[in-house]
């Protein structure tokens, strides 16, 4: 009987632990033995040329900078989109008033409405986003400088995405914009299923809304944070923000290199200057930080778990 | 290599969002699937040559095309069509009825063509353009290339007192070298880079094109009079600067300075007219004749902001007249002219203008039947079939001349008149089609958009592009080329 569960069960999970290891596993190995080649990308011809590519990055002054501002989006943006979804999602949820002959337990009104309008941003791909803020950010026309005429700031004219040091701020701003209604609509969710006794006990305790936050909701909420900490990062220093600073930014990735990420370089690398193993090496690179990341994130998110 | 041709500028907002895409393959993803790609592409490759044999040679037939050998033809479809390429086929499929002729037109030219050079069974012509551009480097490199020296000496279509080459526009012969005499590619398009404007913006100011910089500081005061800027570009690609500054500074100290600066010999930067175009450059933002918030605007953005009269000048070419068709007013009358030099120390003549060419045919080294890769190329450098592509097209070929007799559009005819004045004071530099990285977001965006945008001083911004050419020129990782 054993022996034939422990088929059963090697049986289910061979296909797909086989599909991760030809599609994930393998690829990675892969790209790491390339990070230790000349490959161009363009011709089947290569040789090993040992640490050769990751001496040339630790030189690599674009690298350092695109280092810098990955760890910055890795950093900042989960903090600043969590605790705005977090603020979001309680208001919505449980931070209303009392109202007559309503629950105890309320959100702010017009919750369900705010709840559509704060997913909004998802449904639309990233691209489009990244475009209709290009036009938004534009100097000349867009819409945020026309507001600052409209309301008599006609010399507070800022250049945005042309300003080195706005550039990168307009980018996050952007990438919170688009994600926090994910994390709203996850941790409303996650608020939906804390008990509302609880709630009610702290509301005779006494308790304020800050209080109930931070000693009922965001407890009880820990295991989403931290899961959403992690995804949140990840988006950060990939896919998305590869997208927004690629469409967005003077360059891309500019100006003065002050928005270039290492995604982004990655790209660059492998299919513009065909140096596809030197781009390989900076894979690597971001695969330690990735990986590092989460680690921190775990480790120090770690916390008794609250039964309920 | 190149966006040196109209139809890359006008994929370009699809190239990019394509890329957005691919972008959830890339991080972490995207590596091991290059990784993949390439382990298809170390594959195969086995040398069978069963190439066609040679036909017999004729006044009619001087390449000596076997006239029963098929003939592949693939075309890259972008901003040009692929109709006057079918013309073209047509011509070869009459002059060799025998001939099956295999002609397609995609987009994806290296997916489609990249497997077929591994295993050696190229077609016969290739255009290879666009966002999939084979790397030209690599293929010189890698012998994969017929030489175009025998089409080049080949009588012309129209004329056999006239060689192919005598009948090119100047500069097509030389951008299809790498690094000897041998001739790899053939440019069919043909881009003119310079000052655009309007003209009736013009005459409204009483002014004519100013052929000094004191008479261009002149006509930016006049407009800003009346309440116009005198320049805009696009701010957040700043290497369209290039296409009105390096003409400029080939015209103050010679083609010598242009050429040493893609040769990245040291200093090449140093040059007194470089600092002369640069000082000039930036008296234009210190005066303010530079649109506002024009280093925030994009390409699409500052040309929209320069087809509502907003700016009078715009540094581009000659692709906006058909990718801000849509924003040009009707009456804006486009033209375009020969930059601006300084004053009449110039070593060249007002008029030294930048062009070169587009669209880069290539006949395959393995072809089966090269000759009649290059006798189709011969075709299509006849006057009828470049007439025929300028007036499908709206752009000139590297055919010189082709434009009697068929209606031109206003930017075409003041493209074609600019061409003329010119002469022979055509240069080509060719850091854009070289070192890609090194002209577009080193001197471009981090040399050339920080100082228009006030940030550094042309002397800090001549320092900092001589350290990245001097950079570039001690990369080993990079293929370095000489002009001849």
């Amino acid at each position: 009987m054993q022996h034939g569960k422990y088929r059963f069960i090697v049986g289910f999970l061979a296909l797909p632990l086989g599909l991760y290891a030809l599609f994930v596993v393998w690829p990675f190995i892969q790209s790491i033995y390339y990070s230790f080649t000349d490959w161009t990308g363009l011709s089947p011809e290569f040789k090993m040329v040992g640490f050769d590519n990751y001496s040339r990055m630790l030189d690599d002054d674009i690298f350092w900078k695109s280092l810098q501002h990955s760890l910055l989006f890795a950093l900042l943006l989960p903090v600043v989109t969590i605790g705005l979804a977090l603020f979001f999602a309680f208001m919505i949820n449980v931070g209303g008033r009392k109202r007559k002959n309503g629950p105890v337990i309320t959100g702010v009104r017009g919750s369900s409405f705010y709840k559509i309008v704060y997913f909004f941003p998802q449904v639309l791909s990233i691209a489009i986003v990244a475009l209709l803020f290009a036009f938004a950010y534009n100097p000349d026309s867009g819409a945020l400088n026309s507001l600052l005429r409209g309301i008599g700031l006609d010399d507070v004219q800022p250049l945005w995405l042309g300003d080195p040091d706005l550039a990168l701020w307009a980018v996050m701003a952007v990438l919170v914009w688009s994600t926090v209604g994910f994390f709203v609509v996850l941790f409303s969710a996650g608020m939906a299923s804390i008990p509302a006794e609880m709630y009610e006990a702290a509301l005779l305790d006494g308790a304020n809304r800050v209080t109930t936050f931070f000693r009922v909701t965001l407890p009880l909420l820990w295991d989403t944070v931290q899961s959403g900490w992690v995804y949140m990062g990840i988006l950060a220093l990939g896919a998305e923000s590869f997208a927004v600073v690629q469409i967005m930014t003077t360059g891309p990735g500019g100006p003065d290199y002050s928005t270039t990420v290492m995604v982004l370089y990655v790209y660059q690398k492998a299919f513009r200057d065909g140096q596809a193993a030197y781009a390989t090496t900076i894979g690597v690179a971001l695969l330690v930080v990735t990986l590092a990341f989460a680690a921190v994130v775990m480790r120090l998110g770690r916390r008794e778990r609250l039964e309920y | 290599m190149g966006s040196t041709s109209a139809e890359n500028h006008g994929t370009e907002g699809v190239g990019r969002r394509d890329l957005i895409k691919r972008s959830a393959a890339l991080g972490l993803i995207s590596v091991p699937t290059m990784s993949f790609l390439s382990a298809c592409a170390s594959s195969g490759g086995d040398d069978s040559g069963d190439k066609a044999k040679a036909g017999k040679k004729t006044a009619k037939n001087p390449l000596a095309v076997n006239d029963t050998a098929g003939m592949e033809f693939v075309l890259f479809d972008g901003g040009f069509g692929k109709e006057y390429a079918e013309d073209a086929v047509k011509i070869y499929e009459k002059n060799f009825p025998k001939a099956s002729v295999k002609f397609s037109a995609t987009q994806k030219i290296q997916s489609t063509l990249q497997p077929r050079f591994n295993q050696g069974t190229p077609p016969d012509l290739i255009d290879n353009s666009g966002a999939e551009q084979m790397d030209m480097g690599v293929l010189v490199g890698k012998n994969q290339l017929t030489d175009l020296t025998p089409l080049l000496d080949a009588p012309s279509y129209d004329d056999p007192a006239k060689k192919v080459r005598d009948t090119l526009r100047p500069g097509i012969v030389e951008m299809g070298q790498f690094d000897g005499e041998k001739v790899w590619i053939l440019y069919y398009a043909y881009t003119v880079y310079g000052v655009w404007y309007s003209q009736k913006a013009l005459d409204s100011l009483d002014e004519q094109y100013p052929e000094t910089w004191d008479q261009m500081l002149a006509v930016c005061a006049k407009a800003k009079k009346k309440g116009m800027a005198g320049w805009t570009y696009a701010g957040k690609y700043p290497y369209y600067l290039p296409f009105s500054l390096y003409p400029m500074i080939g015209k103050v100290g010679g083609r010598e300075v242009l050429d040493a600066i893609d040769n990245l010999e040291p200093n090449a930067w140093k040059h007194p007219a470089v600092k002369a175009c640069f000082d000039a450059y930036y008296e234009l933002y210190k005066k303010g004749y530079v649109l506002k918030g024009t280093p925030g605007l994009d390409h699409i953005q500052s040309q929209t902001a320069w087809a509502e009269g907003k700016a009078l000048f715009i540094p581009n070419g000659s692709w906006v007249e058909n990718e801000s068709a849509n924003v040009i007013p009707e009456d804006f009358n486009l033209a375009v002219s020969a930059p601006t030099g300084l004053d009449s120390s110039d070593k060249m003549p007002f008029g030294t203008i930048w062009a070169s060419g587009g669209e880069p045919f290539i006949v395959p080294a393995k072809a089966k039947n090269a000759a009649g890769g290059m006798e189709q190329l011969r075709i299509m450098l006849s006057e009828a079939s470049s007439k025929n592509f300028t007036g499908k097209v709206k752009s000139l070929t590297a055919y010189n001349g082709g434009t009697d007799g068929i209606a031109l559009t206003p930017g075409l005819k003041s493209g074609v008149a600019a061409l003329d004045k010119a002469g022979e004071n055509v240069v080509n530099p060719r850091m854009q089609d070289w070192y890609v990285q090194l002209q577009k977001e080193k001197i471009g965006v981090s040399g050339l958009g920080e100082m228009m945008a006030g940030r550094v001083t042309p002397a800090e911004a001549i320092k900092k592009i001589q350290a990245f050419a001097d950079e570039t020129a001690k990369d080993d990782s990079i293929k370095h080329y000489k002009h001849q």
